[in-house]
């Protein structure tokens, strides 16, 4: 279980995350919804250790994470497709797979994960040789997707997958994020499509300028009022 | 199966052409050693040094994607140092005529290839110095703190005069650098930069320049990696610094200014900014056109008028042609693509694999 508690991280002289608390249980989706600038992807980063937290804790089956290096974590077993893709673009998509198993070194395990990710995306293993740039915006997130996987993670952190793809796709992705936990992978999902998350979600937190609102389950907050408004367009 | 036997015939075939390049290569420049006279030898050994410098600034600019310029800087170490340690007492007491060199020095004299290597390290020592320190900073920040290091570099080896001998510079140098040795650094570093960028480290090295965030969430230590690789590259043009030095067996200062940096980012970005191939090419190339190209320095009839000959002329059409490639075509000569025996077999050079399979399996 993924257990962070009154996690605090300023930007300079902004006050990003104001001591927020949540809890992932293993083998789980949680989502994290709220609007731009709410502080989901400072939370995200500051897990990771790409964002310096100045408080709180985030502790890892029982182990405090805050503070460690990005490579520790990722060998730790939790690992973050962020925020628009950022696949390597001049790198073939076998290339990028291999960055994904970079705090790795048992080789064959590596080639048995990287058949798993073309069974799971067979797109990726037609254009194996082709540079990631090439790929439609769909294409990159799985190989986003596919790359984090190469970590062999017990967690998953996404960062708005479904950001700027077309609905078709969002599906797809959506139905992959569950495939994923289905194989014991816990994930924590960071959306702006509040709707499609809450539905794959067990547990969904409502983040609102740097603290967290309220949460509850995924069925709850779907048919919440404040978040029917806020977040679905419903009156 | 058949596919099977295609790809081991096409690995057979590579190794084949490779062995084959390699002695026809080999061959070659033994019949250019005895064939040319010294003044295309010059240009000739000037290609490999240039090929290092090039392949050196395309490790740190084109595949870690991080803009120096202080190449220069690190060839003057490089430079000075092989020089100084090579050079006889008696060479030394010769060329301090202001000031006499520091005691320590006086008497060090080594062969060149210690020489050169200390040379390689101590520059790539300076290179690991400056790049824990700048290289958190980004894109044009860089890119000025190396340049002024670069500079620093040249005023310091300008008034250290018990060392460096200041601005009267160091002459009379062995002139160690011979074709063999000249070349031999340049296959040797080469085929370093091939494995190099093929291990993982270089894939890091890549990563870095096409998305440094997600590389940092990958688990890659982005600002390790960084200095690594501009250690590394420094190392390279120290060495390419001493090999010049034994080559105009005559250094001072002035020849380390910035602009010599410019010549060598000319280099990689007409052969393209992240390809080894290209580096290669392009380095060769300019150089000869450098020489080939004289005739535009001096008197020139050009029908309707008669020049009296403008000193520089030669650079105007670098200056040119750069703008032409950058307009026109940005990724330059290769991109970032390679040489590969496959491209060639693509390009209709070759007998294509499933030709050369279909004899196979009868």
């Amino acid at each position: 279980m993924l257990s962070i508690k009154n996690l605090s991280v300023h930007y300079g002289g902004i006050h990003a995350l104001h001591g927020i608390s949540l809890d992932v249980p293993a083998g789980q989706i949680v989502t994290l919804i709220g609007a731009n600038g709410a502080g989901k992807s400072t939370t995200l980063n500051s897990i990771m250790g790409l964002v310096k937290a100045d408080g709180g804790s985030v502790s890892w089956n029982g182990q405090e994470i805050l503070g460690a290096k990005t490579k520790t974590i990722v060998e730790s077993g939790i690992v973050l497709v962020p925020e628009g893709r950022r696949v390597f673009p001049n790198l073939s998509i076998d290339e990028n797979l291999t960055l994904g198993a970079y705090a790795r070194h048992n080789k064959a395990e590596i080639e048995a994960d990287r058949e798993h990710v073309f069974s799971l995306f067979p797109r990726l293993k037609e254009r194996h040789k082709q540079k990631a740039g090439t790929l439609s915006g769909g294409e990159q997130q799985m190989l986003a997707v596919g790359r984090a996987l190469m970590s062999k993670p017990k967690v998953l952190m996404m960062d708005e997958p479904s950001l700027g793809l077309a609905p078709l796709i969002v599906g797809m992705i959506f139905d992959i994020i569950r495939k994923i936990n289905e194989e014991g992978v816990t994930v924590l999902l960071v959306e702006q499509n509040a709707k499609a998350a809450l539905e794959v979600a067990n547990t969904g937190y409502v983040m609102e300028t740097g603290s967290i609102s309220f949460s509850g389950s995924g069925k709850e907050l779907l048919a919440d009022d404040r978040v029917r408004k806020a977040y679905l367009g419903e009156m | 199966m058949n596919t099977l036997l295609t790809q081991n015939d096409t690995q057979r075939r590579d190794r084949m052409l490779t062995l084959g390049a390699a002695v026809i290569g080999l061959g070659l420049l033994f019949a250019f050693d005895s064939m040319f006279d010294r003044f295309t030898m010059q240009i000739f050994k000037l290609c490999a040094i240039n090929v290092i410098l090039a392949l050196s600034l395309n490790l740190i600019n084109g595949f870690t994607g991080l803009f120096s310029l202080g190449h220069a800087g690190f060839m003057a170490v490089g430079a000075y140092t092989c020089a100084i340690l090579s050079m006889s007492p008696e060479q030394k007491e010769a060329n301090f005529v202001l000031q006499p060199i520091m005691p320590v020095l006086l008497n060090v004299q080594m062969p060149f290839l210690p020489s050169l290597l200390i040379g390689g390290l101590l520059a790539g020592f300076i290179g690991w110095v400056l790049g824990v320190v700048t290289l958190r900073l980004r894109d044009d920040y860089l890119a000025i703190a190396t340049l002024g290091f670069s500079e620093i570099i040249r005023v310091v080896l300008t008034n250290a005069q018990t060392i460096t001998n200041g601005s009267l510079g160091l002459k009379g140098l062995p002139r160690f650098t011979t074709m063999w040795w000249a070349w031999g650094s340049a296959i040797v570093i080469t085929l370093f930069l091939v494995l190099l960028i093929k291990s993982t480290y270089g894939r890091a090295f890549k990563s870095i320049r096409d998305n440094e965030i997600a590389a940092e969430a990958m688990g890659i230590d982005v600002l390790n990696m960084k200095v690594l690789s501009f250690t590394i590259s420094s190392a390279l043009a120290g060495i390419a610094g001493g090999l010049l030095a034994h080559y105009l067996t005559t250094i001072d200062p002035k020849q380390f200014i910035f602009l010599k940096t410019f010549d060598i980012l000319l280099i990689v970005v007409l052969g393209g900014i992240g390809s080894i191939t290209g580096s290669i090419v392009s380095a060769i190339v300019v150089t000869v056109l450098m020489e080939a190209l004289r005739f535009l320095d001096g008197p020139l009839n050009l029908g309707f008028m008669v020049t009296n000959g403008i000193p520089g002329l030669r650079m105007v059409f670098f200056s040119a042609l750069l703008m032409i490639v950058v307009i026109f075509r940005q990724q330059g000569l290769m991109g970032t693509a390679e040489f590969s025996w496959n491209s060639l077999a693509r390009i209709g050079l070759l007998p294509k694999r499933g030709q050369k399979s279909g004899k196979g399996v009868e």
